[in-house]
């Protein structure tokens, strides 16, 4: 046991786990991670608290985790390369593992140019940082809480105690190459991976094969990424515009029909492909269930979170398994 | 090279309204190569400033010049002289920012202002673009990835790449992008030397770059041989 978290137990006793998402809200207010914290509390092993996702500024993710403890969760923060630096990063590391978190996950961050995306402004002037990549920063966190040794070499004294995540597009481009990018974040030090969202998963489970042949799936805790489809407009967009997520027409087609089947009356459209939408990611996370060497799922209801007990409890992962919170 | 580009005229006229005689000087290196401010440049500028002087009323004489290197302290010797012999109060130089800052340096009390915006590192990719492939980070690694440069022309810079937002050959920030891991690992498939990719890289020293503040290269056996050949003079003499 290396962080005691919550997630590292799941996994270590053999359960399916399951984490899930929070998105913090583009003001100070606390009140709106604690009450979705209170409304996602027990369907989910340990929640995603997003770092600036898309280069939007929002609460950050370590101060969101602390709120989200005090309603019993278990965070896993995430750190994106982008904004920060080793010497930041470092120190929010340590700060975060005094506070309490015990898993954090590695990533490079979208990119700035993201944040002015849709209706907002973001800051797409910013200066980047990109000082390290988000394989160097695995390898950083398993040096520190490892190795008690900082990336310039200084030892320290208490070793944060972390479960270490890391993301995974296998569809992305050029699609050969991802599981050899997979085996540089294992080799790097990740215990668990959260991969971008899969809809096709005929080719995902053709990147698993390779995946096992490799046995990267033995070092490595892989968590299936579902995000679920709201309606049939998300899922075009996902298909043509989300690097690495292509998705079948046969699930753009059972969209468009439920969209259609309501004629005229826009309320029970949006009623009928929001549970289409729900039968969808439930169906994708029984797939993802029956694939070898998956161990989790890491469920996304972007800006829907209020219906993740559902869409959990609909996949038959409820209640989620009781161990401990803390070692 | 250094690429430049132009500034906006609206932006130049506004740098040199206020002065009665302006230099524009251009630079016969990259700034030439790369169509910003060479010799045609600045006649274009020149009349452009005219122009503009006359259309409001303005009295200002524009003067043109270009030297063969403006970043060169020799190919620039002559320039103070003609400041101050022909009493100009303004130069405009079409060279790269450092044609800027050696000027500024030795021009006293006259301005000098910039009238390109120095943009990068890099080469003509088709008539019209030129493309960033040098980031000048001061500890070259292309060795490690086929002669394609990471820092350059990766977004986010990364030496373990490609991130999760390169899509059918391009970058997540622009169709007009080209994703630079994608062009490595084609690189070094092509080379068959695809398995160095395996290979983690360390988180790299910075300190060769611009972030290890301003930078200099010294080369003790030149500086050498100069202070020799002083030395023979002074003898000599």
């Amino acid at each position: 046991m290396r962080s005691g978290s919550n997630l590292e137990r799941v996994l270590e006793a053999g359960h399916f786990a399951v984490t899930a998402e929070i998105g913090p809200p583009m003001d100070c207010n606390g009140d709106v991670v604690l009450e979705k914290a209170r409304m996602l509390r027990g369907c989910a092993d340990a929640f995603n608290i997003t770092d600036c996702q898309t280069a939007v500024v929002r609460m950050s993710s370590i101060a969101s985790a602390v709120l989200v403890m005090r309603e019993a969760l278990e965070p896993i923060i995430q750190t994106t390369c982008r904004d920060r630096n080793r010497i930041a990063i470092q120190a929010d590391i340590l700060g975060a593992a005094a506070l309490g978190v015990r898993n954090c996950l590695c990533i490079a961050g979208d990119h700035q140019s993201f944040g002015a995306a849709g209706k907002l402004k973001g800051h797409p002037g910013a200066k980047n940082v990109y000082d390290v990549d988000s394989i160097q920063l695995v390898s950083i966190l398993k040096g520190l809480r490892d190795e008690g040794r900082q990336q310039g070499g200084d030892e320290i004294e208490k070793r944060p105690p972390l479960c270490i995540g890391a993301v995974w597009t296998p569809m992305g481009d050029p699609i050969d190459f991802r599981p050899w990018r997979l085996a540089k974040k294992v080799e790097a030090g990740a215990d668990f991976i959260q991969t971008q969202g899969i809809y096709d998963m005929q080719l995902f489970r053709q990147q698993m094969k390779r995946v096992r042949d490799m046995g990267l799936h033995e070092q490595t805790a892989i968590l299936a990424g579902i995000i679920v489809p709201r309606n049939f407009g998300m899922l075009r967009y996902m298909d043509a515009a989300v690097a690495g997520v292509s998705v079948p027409r046969e699930l753009m087609k059972r969209m468009s029909a439920a969209r259609d089947a309501a004629g005229e009356d826009k309320a029970q459209a949006r009623r009928n492909q929001e549970q289409e939408g729900i039968k969808i990611a439930v169906e994708l996370i029984d797939q993802a269930r029956e694939t070898e060497g998956v161990r989790g799922v890491h469920i996304q209801a972007i800006e829907w979170e209020r219906k993740l007990p559902e869409i959990v409890e609909r996949a038959g992962l409820l209640p989620r398994p009781p161990v401990s919170a803390e070692a | 090279m250094i690429v430049a580009e132009r500034k906006p005229l609206g932006e130049i006229i506004g740098f040199i309204e206020g002065f009665g005689r302006v230099l524009v000087i251009g630079c016969g290196g990259c700034a030439t190569v790369c169509l910003a401010g060479g010799e045609t440049e600045v006649r274009i500028v020149g009349s452009a400033l005219r122009i503009a002087a006359r259309k409001s009323g303005r009295y200002q004489e524009v003067l043109e010049d270009c030297v063969t290197r403006q970043c060169e302290p020799e190919f620039i010797e002559a320039v103070p002289e003609r400041v101050t012999g022909q009493s100009v109060d303004a130069v405009l130089s079409l060279a790269c920012g450092v044609g800027v800052n050696l000027l500024a340096e030795r021009l006293g009390d006259v301005p000098v202002f910039p009238g390109l915006n120095t943009k990068f590192l890099g080469a003509t990719a088709e008539p019209g673009v030129w493309v960033e492939m040098c980031a000048g980070c001061g500890n070259c690694m292309l060795h490690l990835t086929g002669g394609i440069c990471p820092v350059a022309r990766c977004s986010k810079s990364i030496l373990n790449g490609p991130c999760g937002g390169s899509s059918d050959g391009k970058c997540e920030i622009s169709p007009d992008v080209d994703c630079g891991w994608e062009l490595i690992i084609r690189r070094m498939e092509r080379l068959g030397t695809l398995d160095k990719l395996r290979e983690i890289v360390a988180p790299r020293d910075w300190s060769s770059s611009p972030h290890g503040g301003p930078r200099r290269v010294v080369r003790e056996d030149l500086r050498q041989l100069a202070a020799e050949a002083e030395e023979e003079r002074a003898t000599a003499a």
